[in-house]
């Protein structure tokens, strides 16, 4: 069957499309060239119309062991917004901690076609996949998380050389059917499990003697020799420490030059000046991640409300413990593999330092030059549901609408922040890049995020509105490997994405003292470990594939 | 796996039939007789080598296709006006399955394990809690005390594998672990160390165990307490516990849900959750609660992902509607609230549904015996034995797959109960 979409308006950054008039033809899940007898099966008219391609987010928990904690503990969360079953649709519940099948619906309605879990820890990785499998229409993929891991700083402290590591890393990647890697806190979930409450970029685990710095250049090392498209996704020291913007000046001087992606950035960039020792930094690390051409963020943006925060930082969490709302949270150890922690949050506008947080995400978004490099989100659930996208693209692409807002928000903070003299507005060109173009090419999906010939239909098609919440929330039409997902923002089809994977090769000598580690101190044996592709695969509505890694990515 | 003619012997097997899923076991399968060579122990024993005998499924006690079987299920389903489906013995896909059944049936989920389970979850729901994992506790643990739990009675392994294990990755020396016991006393010798030092025993009654902890959590906070005894319990010896708890460096505290079995045991079991978060303002201090047995953690970590809310909810408003007293399947059944009930109970022939007024389906492990014959019974694959699966641990962090080691035919509970929603 071959569909043409017939006259839209084309903002495909990857092509360097921006608003051009242009028809889109599928067939068989793919654009295609226009057929050279010109006949066409269906034909959609959709003149005047904004298309891009299905929105990508890069950096969304839905999937795995905390997000679960945190959907049993909030029944109270979910109570004000239980989904009813339709004919194709299960029920389920939304808001904070929303159901996963819930989940695939409500990202589909907003025109995405793939979110990415973050913090897939190796031995919690199972569960992950098992949630993103009951999460439909979109496509899936997750970071492994390493960096407290005793196994990684065993091998640091005894000086394994880099090759080893690469290979533990590979191995890791591989066998937790994961598209990226990710570090929490480097080092200090496991510092915790020894007591110790904080630590800083150079500060040394106690037992180990290895620092955060050390952790991250050996895993952003490995991430880039081993060719795996995604940098390194870290997330950072001491998060939500007032002054923490000077570990995160420092983390991007580390990296050396090494491609490093340091997410929810926000929570990230605080000084201590002012009355309330809480100060905006978002200048500063704007202007470092302009200069440093190596770095890309995500914002992870606040908005105000009941959220919950669920993270695999439980030094932090736990530290946060006291200002849970309501007051219940949990923190666990997780088998000598990492950790998490849930703490549920209502962020108030009429809090000094929430009402900064808010203006330091947008003057995050604001001041970082290329669009490219600066991804949105709201650290789902962390920041704030992600189905606040479209209020949060409203801010981004009008000014006035985001200094109405910000006029009400707390009077002190209001006199702390330069927000209101930032004129930038977004363009709908900068938003296709963020969340379609940039964030594929960030994730490393070759096919996805664009529309050129070859690429999968993942088409979003929206009809232009000033009030961009409006535009955003309700598509006309998503196609989703080229069959009609949602029309009108209502999902009218049911089907099941792939999950993004790398592959990369690994030299089997790492089994070796893998499997001596397991035996001796798991609980749980290498080979059970492993998580094999029919297991992706599962019932057989899931799928793997397996993107390319860059070239001249080497062992 | 190797092959070892006629019989097949499997390595490295998990076992769904105790919560703690140790996955070391060998199994040697001949023709459809399993029976375990290495790491068995009396519930793993029960659990793998109970032998096939039915394999037809019934209707009303006379022998039927599985066709008629499912047709039979659905048009009940068809006409009721509230099923229940219990139980809930099974891996991850056959409760994809139930609760797939259960949104569009209307029907209201529970498990058997429920009134264990939810002593831990309601603390959860209500203040959270602090907790670890076995392999952490294998590793770190350097004072253990056990609450209300004679825990080697229903975890025979739990103390070889976590606790007496030869090394720690820390350098710790595992004969200084210390073991306490408050409430009951083991039934056997696996805490003793390998030393032959024996744990130390803080008895109380069951009923006691609510005061001896509050006290325990106020010595610990270091308040005073005026008595000198508690539930028969010197405070001075309490005091002494409360002080190794401050001391240690890496304490865990673990009980046995479906020991405490008392009313409102969440209480107590709060007390201890809110105690190790203090613990927590100087050292590392955690809790392990241990249950999660065929199928128990799996099926409320499936409903909690699918709908939100673990078990005990019910879809009969058309979306999740949960009410972890209302949906209690003995409630229900006691007030003639379902009219349909479907046992699902894989894993234990002994695990069979109670006796009610409703039209009983189950789906249960071949050689389930019945004081009154269901409606229907479908004798259903094991997981892990007669299928392939997935079954999460205690601790609800890690899961194992469960291999088919065996090719007995039977259908799964995901096969017959996807054939009855899809025949809704």
């Amino acid at each position: 069957m071959l569909l043409k979409l017939t006259g839209g308006r084309i903002f495909d950054p990857a092509h360097d499309m921006n608003n051009v008039v242009r028809d889109i033809y599928v067939r068989d899940g793919r654009i295609v060239d226009a057929p050279s007898d010109g006949k066409v099966d269906q034909e959609i008219d959709v003149r005047g119309k904004v298309i891009m391609a299905g929105a990508i987010d890069m950096h969304t928990h839905i999937g795995g062991g905390k997000v679960n904690i945190a959907r049993t503990m909030l029944p109270e969360d979910h109570a004000e917004a239980v989904v009813e079953r339709t004919e194709l649709l299960r029920s389920g519940c939304g808001h904070a901690a929303p159901s996963t099948l819930t989940t695939g619906y409500r990202y589909a309605e907003m025109g995405y076609t793939a979110g990415f879990e973050p913090a897939v820890l190796p031995i919690n990785a199972r569960q992950a996949h098992m949630e993103m499998h009951d999460t439909p229409i979109i496509d899936k993929g997750g970071y492994a998380m390493l960096g407290s891991d005793d196994f990684l700083l065993r091998m640091m402290a005894a000086n394994a050389d880099q090759e080893a590591i690469n290979n533990y890393v590979a191995w890791i990647l591989t066998h937790t059917q994961a598209v990226g890697l990710k570090v929490v806190n480097p080092g200090g979930i496991n510092a915790f499990k020894f007591n110790q409450r904080k630590l800083d970029l150079d500060e040394k685990n106690i037992y180990y003697g290895v620092t955060p710095r050390d952790i991250l250049h050996r895993l952003s090392t490995a991430v880039t020799e081993l060719g795996v498209p995604h940098p390194l996704h870290v997330h950072g020291c001491n998060l939500g420490v007032p002054g923490n913007m000077n570990t995160t000046l420092d983390t991007i001087q580390g990296a050396e030059g090494l491609p490093m992606h340091l997410t929810h950035i926000q929570f990230h960039s605080y000084g201590t000046e002012g009355d309330f020792k809480f100060s905006s930094g978002a200048a500063q690390i704007a202007e470092a991640i302009n200069k440093h051409k190596n770095i890309t963020v995500d914002v992870g943006q606040i908005l105000f409300g009941q959220t919950v925060t669920a993270s695999g930082d439980n030094m932090r969490q736990f530290a946060g413990s006291p200002h849970a709302h309501p007051n219940k949270w949990v923190c666990m150890d997780i088998e000598c593999d990492a950790g998490c922690g849930v703490v549920p949050f209502k962020y108030k506008d009429q809090s000094f330092v929430n009402a900064l947080q808010w203006m330091i995400g947008l003057e995050t978004f604001l001041m970082v030059d290329d669009p490219w490099r600066i991804f949105l989100t709201t650290d789902h659930p962390n920041g704030a549901p992600f189905t606040s996208y479209p209020h949060l693209i409203k801010l981004l692409m009008d000014k006035s609408f985001r200094n109405d807002m910000l006029s009400t928000l707390h009077p002190e903070a209001q006199n702390a922040t330069h927000l209101a003299s930032l004129d930038r507005e977004y363009s709908l060109y900068e938003i296709a890049i963020m969340t379609r173009a940039g964030a594929a090419k960030l994730v490393g999906l070759a096919d996805r995020g664009h529309l050129g010939v070859g690429a999968a239909a993942d088409i979003t098609i929206y009809t232009d509105n000033a009030d961009r919440e409006v535009m955003f929330s309700k598509p006309d039409y998503v196609f989703k490997d080229g069959q009609l997902v949602v029309k009108n923002g209502e999902v009218v089809k049911v089907t099941w994405g792939t999950t993004h994977v790398v592959k990369p090769e690994y030299d089997a000598s790492i089994e070796k003292p893998l499997q001596e580690y397991f035996d001796k101190y798991h609980t749980m044996k290498m080979g059970n470990f492993k998580i094999s592709n029919d297991e992706i695969a599962d019932d057989g509505r899931g799928s793997l594939t397996i993107q390319p890694l860059r070239q001249g990515g080497k062992l | 796996m190797t092959q070892n003619n006629a019989a097949k012997i499997w390595h490295e097997v998990a076992s769904p039939f105790c919560g703690i899923a140790s996955d070391d076991l060998t199994i040697e399968v001949n023709g459809s007789t399993v029976k375990i060579l290495e790491n068995g122990d009396a519930i793993t024993q029960a659990g793998f080598e109970t032998p096939i005998t039915d394999t037809q499924p019934r209707i009303q006690g006379k022998p039927a296709s599985l066709a008629e079987a499912v047709e039979h299920i659905a048009n009940l389903f068809r006409h009721s006006q509230q099923p229940l489906i219990g139980g809930l013995g099974t891996d991850l896909n056959g409760a994809r399955a139930a609760l797939a059944l259960a949104d569009k049936s209307g029907a209201i989920v529970d498990s058997q394990y429920s009134k264990a389970a939810f002593r831990n979850i309601l603390v959860l729901q209500d203040t959270g809690y602090m907790t670890t994992t076995l392999t952490e506790v294998r590793n770190r643990v350097d004072l253990l005390v056990v609450i209300g739990s004679d825990i080697e009675a229903t975890f025979p392994r739990f103390f070889e594998r976590m606790v007496w294990n030869d090394e720690s990755m820390f350098g710790q020396e595992i004969e200084s672990r210390q073991v306490v016991f408050i409430g009951k006393a083991p039934s056997g010798d696996a805490s003793t160390s390998p030393g032959g030092r024996k744990a130390k025993v803080l008895g109380c009654a069951d009923a006691d165990l609510p005061e001896v902890l509050s006290v325990l959590r106020a010595l610990v906070k270091g308040k005073q307490v005026q008595a000198s005894e508690v539930g028969g319990i010197q405070v001075a010896e309490l005091q002494r516990l409360a002080e190794q708890l401050l001391e240690a460096k890496y304490s865990v505290l673990s009980w046995s849900a479906g020991q405490l079995d008392y009313d409102h045991a969440e209480a107590t079991i709060q007390t201890v959750c809110e105690m190790i978060k203090e613990l927590n303002a100087t050292t590392r201090s955690n809790g392990l609660p241990l249950g999660g047995k065929e199928g128990d953690t799996t099926v409320n970590a499936v409903a909690s992902w699918q709908t939100g809310y673990p078990m005990r909810t019910s879809f009969h408003r058309r979306f999740p509607d949960y009410d972890p007293f209302i949906n209690e399947t003995q409630r229900i059944l006691n007030n003639n609230e379902a009219d349909v009930l479907l046992w699902v109970s894989s894993f234990n022939v002994a695990v069979t549904p109670p006796q009610s007024n409703a039209s009983t389906v189950v789906l249960g492990r071949s050689g389930m015996q019945f004081e009154t014959e269901p409606e229907v019974f479908i004798p259903v694959g094991v997981p892990g034995i007669d299928h392939e699966g997935r079954t999460f641990r205690t601790d609800s962090v890690v899961s194992v797959p469960l291999r088919k080691l065996r090719d007995s035919g039977l259908p799964s509970v995901f096969d017959v109960l996807t054939a009855v929603e899809q025949a809704l």
